[in-house]
């Protein structure tokens, strides 16, 4: 039997996006020269005015669930965004990639700002039952927080099976197992895994395709529910507090030397040699 | 410019392949520079450092200069100036030295004079939008200084972070963005030159929009190339800053280019206010980027193998989301009239970079082919690929086949300029008389421009009669003759031989 899929969708700050104190020219798409900001209390960076995207991974994550469809693997996609209204941009956006329907599940602004991938691991979770999914794809992490929690915990959450940082699926043994290629250190590991089970994709799984603009229209006809965490019986009550975030450190400018042995005495003065 | 013709010693100078056939001779009247001309403060005369100066990045021209100076402010350019002239120095003037046509390197051995350290912003005027600089200034830092004011520079082009703005107002640069903010022709509003003597024609200290006292004595500056006047100083207008960019690549259905036409006059419609670029390539363009400098083609393999030609469609507005509608309105028209196999939308600044570097990096992935025959040109917009075809055609009939690599035509469509450009291997004899004159011939048949946005410079400037009629090159004879008397500013360029 083809496979239900549940894609997760972040939106996060589009990572062309520059910090602020970094000196890069800016190019011209960049009209909206917004850049990254620490806010002045120090509790986050500045969102307003900020050109954001739907989670590079996470598009790796769709493209792979749209391509199982495609080979008849997979029956229904279903895209998955927790945030608040404008986290509708991004299911869009994966509707118009192939999702077949959205849910998107809302957490107003100021709650958003202490979600953690605890929280939706096990609003996903939830959703998994609810959807009765055979397979959850997850970016490895969002660009924003680089956190690289999500997947696992919604493993644990489900008690799954788990297949982290994917850079190849397959679909084996009908559609009971799936073989997963890993990027590890030293080389690739292969692992075979039972479904229902959670991979999180990594970047060399996939290049994802360009959204077309009649699927773009098209998209705006398929169905995107809302409900709330709420709804599904998960606490979103914070568990850490974000002491601060601080900007990356002031790059030094670097000096010029006349000589190689002016070189040698610079290293030797700094203890370096 | 008679002297020109008389017979003097041909000095050696290695000139490479484009300009092989221009038989130059050094005009005997200038000077020899010496050490006493000059004392060792900001200037250039070892040959390492004199190297970069003297070939234009194309390497296709190289001069033979033995000094470049490199004034800080008008007033010192304003005295080397005088000093050449009393002295017969002859002067190559030099902005970013991106130019394509061999304008702003020297062909013997002429002073140049590099704008590069007259790079200050003098002033913004926040109320007007003016922007007044020195003509140093590279345009990328300016875009990115009139950005902090939510200001953009009224023109982009693909040399943006290295060509300098007096370059640009002094070639007439067009660019990408000529389409919605128009020609420098219009946008400058002052300018500060000066003139082969050393005396300075200043027009920018108080820029108007409105001012018809007179004759406007800027304009006759602007893509004069350096031949009337030396640009030290620009005020420009700058337009507000666009808020959203969005951008579209569609790939057109259909053989004909008539099609592509009515893809532009459908997208001049229906997006009206907020079109700010309309740029077309065609099928050997996508497959050079491919080959030589792997970029993929977006489209899906049903698509790219059915499409011929490929328009990206970029708008500038205030608004996004409003943008987006409009652009959906614009492609369902185009499927109403079947015009287009398919759209892709780019969603993030990655993609957006993506489409844009498609049609970017056409001449870069060329130069990988080896010689390069390129050309500039403006065509009535229903004639505009015929050229296109008629080159390849007469390729084809003169079996020139196995010689030549790709002959592509891609560029501005809202603009009606073509960029035609043919590669092989190496320089081929062949291949050249095959394209010249008839080339040119054709665009002068049908009423075009040899040179669009280009100039003429060294490699052109005896093609132009092809686009301009005797009456008005004599008129620009007189005009050089009044203000460069001497004949000192970048000789043997632009205006024909004799």
């Amino acid at each position: 039997m083809p496979l239900r899929i549940l894609v997760g969708c972040k939106r996060a700050i589009d990572y062309a996006v520059k910090v602020r104190n970094h000196f890069i020219s800016e190019t011209k798409f960049n009209l909206n020269n917004a850049k990254i900001q620490v806010k002045s209390d120090f509790s986050g960076v500045v969102t307003e005015g900020v050109k954001h995207a739907l989670n590079p991974f996470d598009e790796i994550a769709m493209e792979e669930a749209v391509r199982l469809k495609e080979k008849k693997l997979a029956s229904e996609v279903i895209a998955v965004s927790c945030g608040p209204a404008q986290s509708q941009d991004v299911l869009r956006t994966a509707l118009a990639l192939g999702a077949d329907k959205a849910v998107h599940v809302e957490v107003p602004g100021k709650e958003y700002e202490t979600l953690q991938p605890i929280h939706v691991s096990k609003i996903l979770a939830k959703l998994a039952e609810q959807e009765k999914v055979d397979l959850i794809i997850l970016g490895k992490q969002a660009i924003d927080d680089d956190c690289n929690q999500t997947g696992q915990m919604t493993a644990a959450v489900l008690n799954w099976p788990q297949a982290t940082f994917a850079s190849k699926l397959q679909i084996t043994d009908g559609d009971k197992e799936a073989t997963c290629e890993r990027e590890i250190d030293g080389g690739l590991e292969t692992i075979k895994i039972k479904l229902p089970a959670v991979i999180t994709a990594d970047l060399r799984l996939n290049t994802p395709r360009y959204a077309t603009l009649p699927n773009i229209m098209k998209a705006k006809k398929k169905p995107l529910k809302k409900i709330s965490p709420k709804d599904l019986g998960v606490d979103i009550s914070p568990r850490q507090e974000i002491v601060r975030v601080a900007e990356p450190p002031k790059r030094q400018g670097g000096g010029k030397v006349s000589s190689s042995e002016e070189l040698t005495e610079r290293i030797k003065k700094l203890g370096v040699v | 410019m008679n002297i020109l013709k008389s017979r003097c010693k041909i000095r050696k100078f290695s000139f490479l392949i484009q300009t092989r056939n221009l038989a130059l001779k050094r005009f005997p009247n200038y000077s020899i520079l010496t050490d006493k001309d000059y004392r060792k403060n900001r200037c250039l005369d070892d040959v390492n450092s004199l190297d970069s100066y003297n070939e234009d990045w194309l390497k296709s021209c190289k001069g033979n200069s033995k000094l470049v100076l490199l004034p800080k402010t008008t007033l010192e350019l304003s005295e080397i100036l005088k000093y050449c002239y009393a002295k017969n120095l002859a002067i190559c003037p030099q902005g970013g030295n991106t130019g394509l046509v061999g304008g702003s390197v020297p062909v013997f051995d002429e002073i140049i004079i590099s704008t590069r350290l007259m790079n200050q912003i003098i002033k913004l005027d926040e109320e007007s939008s003016i922007l007044s600089c020195q003509s140093g200034c590279i345009l990328q830092n300016l875009d990115d200084y009139v950005s902090q004011r939510s200001l953009i520079m009224p023109l982009d082009l693909g040399a943006k972070g290295s060509c300098h703005i007096g370059g640009n107002v002094s070639t007439n640069a067009g660019g990408l963005r000529l389409l919605r903010y128009g020609s420098l022709k219009g946008n400058v509003l002052g300018l500060e030159v000066v003139l082969s003597n050393g005396e300075i024609l200043n027009s920018m200290n108080v820029p108007l929009r409105k001012d018809n006292t007179g004759f406007d004595t800027k304009q006759i500056f602007i893509g004069s190339e350096g031949q009337l006047g030396f640009i030290s100083g620009v005020s420009i207008l700058c337009p507000p800053r666009p808020r959203a960019a969005n951008l579209i690549l569609v790939a057109c259905n259909g053989k004909s280019f008539q099609n592509v036409i009515q893809i532009f006059k459908t997208a001049k419609l229906e997006l009206n206010e907020i079109l700010s670029a309309f740029e077309f390539m065609d099928r050997e363009s996508m497959r050079a980027v491919k080959e030589n400098s792997n970029l993929e083609n977006p489209f899906s393999i049903e698509v790219s193998e059915k499409c011929d030609f490929y328009c990206l469609v970029e708008t500038h507005s205030s608004d996004e989301e409003s943008a987006l509608r409009k652009i959906e309105n614009f492609y369902s028209k185009l499927s109403e009239k079947d015009l287009g196999l398919d759209c892709i939308v780019a969603e993030n600044k990655t993609q957006f970079s993506y489409i844009w570097s498609l049609r970017e990096r056409i001449a870069e992935s060329l130069t990988k082919d080896g010689h390069n025959y390129k050309y500039d040109i403006s065509l009535p917009l229903n004639k505009m690929y015929d050229l296109v075809i008629d080159i390849r055609k007469r390729f084809s009939e003169n079996d020139a086949k196995n010689y030549f690599r790709r002959c592509i035509g891609y560029g501005h469509l809202g603009d009606s300029n073509l960029h035609l450009n043919v590669t092989s291997e190496k320089y081929d004899e062949k291949i050249f008389k095959l394209l010249e004159p008839f080339l040119y011939e054709w665009t002068m048949k049908n009423n075009g421009s040899i040179s669009a946005e280009h100039g003429l410079g060294l490699k052109k400037k005896n093609y132009i009669y092809y686009s301009k009629t005797k009456e008005n090159v004599e008129y620009m004879r007189k005009l050089k003759k009044l203000f460069d008397p001497k004949l000192l500013l970048n000789p043997y360029k632009t205006l024909p031989d004799f």
